[in-house]
C-alpha cells in the first residue's frame, strides 16, 4: 500500500465512484457527506494530448491538495471531502454533451468542472447554463468571450482571445524595433486551424500598424510534418523576426528544422507547445531565447511552489501557459465555496465579483473574464518566463536577438 | 393490419418516453436513435448492394455544417431542406463518378471522400472567410431534437421496407448478389445504385443537420470525425445489414455498450472497442439476426 502512488489512488477513487459503488471517502477525517465534483474530459481521441497536459493533471492535483488538507471548507467552517466522478468524452462533442447531462441529471453532482479546449467549452456552455452550474473555462481561447459572457451569465472565460496574443506579441517586437535591435521585416507562418487563423487574422493589421512589413506570410495545413521549405523561404526573406502561429506538432517540427539548417533569426516565436515542459528536450537543450504564447512569473514563490507540487504529483512540471490558469480557477472555486457555500447562484455571483488569492496572484474577473494574463513568454536560463505585457508585475525584459542555436 | 399497427404503437410509445426520463436519459435516447438512423440509412444502400461505404461522416458532417452556415440566415425548416438538397447533390456527383468502382476501391474512395470534404471546407474557410469554427445558436430543445430524429429513423426504416417490395428493391438485391447477372437481366446498374445511394445520403445529411444544434460550436475537425463512419458500419453489420431492423438491433446495444465503457473504463475504452469489433467480424459476419436464424434452422433439423 505504501508503494501505491497518490495518482493511482485518485484514479481508483474516480473509478469506484463512477461505477456506482457508494464510497465513503475520507471517513477518517470528515463526518459530513462528500462534495461530488464531476467532469468530462478527453481521455481518448484528438483532444487527449491537450487535456492530458493541461486539464486532467491539474484537476487531480487540486483534488489531492484539497482532500489532504481535510476537504473543502464550507461557510460554517466545517470541512467536506471531494468525491470525483469522471467520464471520457472521447474528444466528441456529442459524447461530451451527454456526459454533462449525465453528471447533472443522473449523478446530480454538486459542481462540474469544464472540459478541455475552446470547442468543447462552447458545446458545454448551454448545458452549464441550463443546469445552473458555474463554468470556469480555463482552456478556451476566444475573441468572442464578451458575447459569451452576456449569453451565459454563469460562464467565465479565463484565457483571453487570439487578438490578445497577437497584439501582445506585436508590442514586444515593437519595443525591439524601436530600440533598433531588429529590422521591420517579419516572416510569419500559421496553421490552417482555429488558433492559427484567429491569430494571423489579428496579427496582420497589428504588425502593419506598428510599422512592420510582412515579407513572408504563408499558411500550412494541419498535419504538415516537413517544414524545410517553409523555413528556408523565411530565411531567405531577409526578415529578422520569424513568427509561427502553430500547434505543438508544428512548433516542435519547426524548432528541430531551424536547428538542423542553422536558421538563427533574431526573434524565433512559436505558438502552442513552446511553453510545454518537454520543449527544452525538443530544442536539444537549447531553448533559450525562443518565444512562445503564454508565460508565467517564474520568480514568484507561489508559482515555484506550484511547479514543485505538480512535478512531484504528476512526474513532470506543468506547461507554462494554461496549466497555472487552470489551477488558479480551481483555487477561485475553492475560496468562493468557503465564502458562500455550494449554492450555484451565489457561487456564480461570488466568482464574478469576488477577489481571490491564487498562485497567479490576486485575481478579479472583469465582466466574467480574466484579463490580467501573460500574452508572450520566452525561455531564459532554462525557464519559460513571461515577457509581455511588459508593464505587468513580474515581467522580465525579452532577450533580442536570440542567442544562436 | 398488425404488421402496421405494432410499429406505429411502438413509435407512439417512443415519442412519449421523453416525458418520463431524466435529461441524461433523453441524451442517451437521442444518441441511440441517431445511430439507428445512421445505420439504417447506411444499410439502405450498402446492405443491399454490399458496397461498404465509409462516407457516412462526409454526409453527416455536411449536414451539420450547412446548419452552422445558414442557421442565422434562414428559418430552420428551410435550413433542413437546403441540407437535404446539398446532401443529395453531393451524392449524385459522387455516385455518378464512383459507383463503377467495386470492392476495396470503393471503400477507400468513400473514406477519402470524408477527408476531401473536410479539407475543402477548411481551405474555403481559411482562404475565403478567414475564420474557422462557426456557432449554432438555435433554440431547439433536446426533446425537439429527439422527436425529429425519431421521425427520421421511422421514415428511414419505412422507406427501406417500401423499397424492399418495389422493383427497385429486387434490382438492388440482384446487384448485391451478382452484378453481371443483374446487368444481363436488363437491370440498369448505374441508375439502380445511384437512386439508393442518393436516398441513403440525403438521410445521413439530414441526421447531421438535426443533431448539430446540440454541439453549438462546429469546425471541420469536430464534425468530420471518422469514428462515426466506422461505428455506423459495425453497428449495421452486427445486427445484419440486409435485414429491415438489423441495423437498429445492432445500433442500440452497441451504443449503450460504448456509453457504459466510456463511463467505467475511460482509459481503456478503445481497447474494449477494438476487441468488440474483432469479435463481431469473426463470430457474426452476417449479423446477429442471421445467426439466430441459423440456430433456429439447426434446431428444426435436429427435431425432424
Amino acid at each position: 500500500m505504501t508503494r501505491m502512488t497518490r495518482r493511482g489512488a485518485l484514479r481508483i477513487l474516480a473509478l469506484t465512484a463512477s461505477s456506482g459503488l457508494a464510497l465513503a471517502a475520507g471517513t477518517a477525517t470528515a463526518q459530513e457527506d462528500p462534495v461530488t465534483i464531476g467532469y468530462a474530459v478527453a481521455r481518448t481521441g484528438a483532444n487527449a494530448t491537450g487535456a492530458g497536459i493541461t486539464t486532467i493533471p491539474n484537476y487531480e492535483l487540486w483534488v489531492r491538495d484539497v482532500n489532504e488538507a481535510g476537504g473543502l471548507t464550507m461557510p460554517d467552517g466545517s470541512q467536506r471531502m471531494i468525491e470525483v466522478i469522471e467520464y471520457d468524452d472521447r474528444s466528441s462533442n456529442e459524447d461530451l454533451v451527454r456526459a454533462i447531462e449525465r453528471l447533472a441529471s443522473q449523478d446530480e453532482v454538486d459542481l462540474i468542472l469544464p472540459p478541455w479546449g475552446t470547442g468543447s467549452n462552447l458545446a458545454a456552455a448551454p448545458l452549464f447554463a441550463r443546469f445552473g452550474y458555474p463554468q470556469l473555462a480555463a482552456t478556451s481561447v476566444t475573441d468572442m468571450a464578451p458575447q459569451f459572457a452576456d449569453r451565459w451569465d454563469r460562464s467565465f472565460w479565463m484565457l483571453g482571445g487570439g487578438h490578445d496574443y497577437a497584439s501582445g506579441l506585436v508590442d514586444v517586437l515593437k519595443g525591439a524595433l524601436d530600440a533598433g535591435t531588429i529590422n521591420n521585416q517579419v516572416a510569419v507562418v500559421s496553421v490552417a486551424d482555429g488558433f492559427g487563423i484567429d491569430l494571423i487574422k489579428a496579427a496582420r493589421p497589428a504588425f502593419e500598424e506598428a510599422g512592420f512589413e510582412l515579407v513572408y506570410d504563408e499558411t500550412y495545413p494541419l498535419g504538415t510534418s516537413d517544414f524545410a521549405a517553409i523555413l528556408s523561404e523565411a530565411q531567405s526573406s531577409g526578415a529578422d523576426s520569424f513568427v509561427a502561429f502553430s500547434y505543438p506538432p508544428g512548433s516542435f517540427g519547426m524548432t528541430k528544422t531551424a536547428q538542423s539548417m542553422g536558421y538563427n533569426p533574431a526573434v524565433f516565436y512559436v505558438g502552442v507547445g513552446g511553453a510545454f515542459p518537454v520543449y527544452p528536450d525538443i530544442a536539444n537543450g537549447q531553448p533559450d531565447g525562443v518565444m512562445a504564447v503564454g508565460g508565467v512569473n517564474a520568480d514568484s514563490p507561489e508559482i515555484q511552489d506550484y511547479f514543485e507540487r505538480h512535478t512531484e504529483f504528476v512526474g513532470q512540471p506543468p506547461d507554462s501557459w494554461a496549466s497555472a490558469i487552470t489551477y488558479a480557477s480551481l483555487e477561485m472555486l475553492e475560496q468562493a465555496i468557503e465564502r458562500v457555500g455550494l449554492d450555484k447562484e451565489a457561487l456564480s455571483e461570488e466568482l464574478a465579483s469576488g477577489t481571490f488569492d491564487t498562485i497567479i496572484g490576486e485575481v478579479q474577473l472583469e465582466n466574467n473574464q480574466l484579463r490580467d494574463l501573460w500574452w508572450v513568454g520566452q525561455w531564459q536560463d532554462g525557464a519559460f518566463r513571461a515577457v509581455g505585457p511588459a508593464d505587468k508585475d513580474g515581467a522580465v525584459a525579452p532577450v533580442i536577438p536570440k542567442p544562436d542555436w | 393490419m398488425t404488421r402496421l399497427l405494432l410499429p406505429l404503437a411502438g413509435l407512439v410509445v417512443l415519442a412519449a418516453l421523453p416525458g418520463f426520463v431524466s435529461e441524461y436519459g433523453l441524451g442517451l435516447m437521442i444518441g441511440a436513435v441517431t445511430y439507428v438512423t445512421l445505420a439504417s440509412a447506411w444499410a439502405l444502400f450498402s446492405g443491399y448492394t454490399r458496397y461498404i461505404s465509409l462516407a457516412t461522416v462526409a454526409f453527416y458532417g455536411t449536414g451539420a455544417y450547412v446548419v452552422a452556415v445558414l442557421n442565422e440566415v434562414l428559418p430552420y425548416p428551410l435550413v433542413l431542406l437546403v441540407a437535404a438538397l446539398i446532401g443529395g447533390a453531393m451524392a449524385l456527383v459522387v455516385g455518378l463518378s464512383t459507383l463503377r468502382l467495386a470492392g476495396v476501391y470503393f471503400v477507400i474512395f468513400t473514406f477519402g471522400l470524408s477527408e476531401l470534404v473536410r479539407q475543402l471546407i477548411t481551405w474555403y474557410e481559411v482562404n475565403v472567410t478567414g475564420t474557422l469554427g462557426r456557432y449554432i445558436f438555435l433554440d431547439i430543445s433536446a426533446r425537439g431534437i429527439y422527436w425529429q430524429m425519431l421521425a427520421l429513423a421511422a421514415v428511414t426504416i419505412g422507406l427501406t421496407a417500401w423499397i424492399h417490395r418495389r422493383p427497385l428493391g429486387l434490382a438492388l438485391r440482384v446487384v448485391g448478389d451478382d452484378e453481371t447477372v443483374a446487368a444481363h437481366s436488363g437491370i440498369n446498374l448505374a441508375r439502380t445504385k445511384l437512386i439508393a445511394f442518393v436516398l441513403s445520403s440525403v438521410i445521413l445529411t439530414l441526421a447531421g443537420a438535426i443533431v448539430s444544434p446540440r454541439w453549438v460550436y462546429v469546425e471541420p475537425s469536430i464534425v468530420f470525425n471518422p469514428t462515426v463512419s466506422f461505428l455506423t458500419v459495425i453497428m449495421a453489420l452486427l445486427g445484419g445489414a440486409n435485414r429491415l431492423v438489423g441495423p437498429a438491433l445492432g445500433a442500440v446495444p452497441l451504443f449503450l455498450t460504448f456509453e457504459w465503457l466510456s463511463a467505467n473504463f475511460p482509459d481503456t475504452y478503445s481497447i474494449f472497442m477494438g476487441l468488440l469489433f474483432i469479435g463481431v467480424v469473426f463470430a457474426l459476419p452476417e449479423g446477429v439476426l442471421a445467426g439466430v436464424d441459423r440456430l433456429r434452422a439447426r434446431k428444426l433439423r435436429a427435431a425432424a
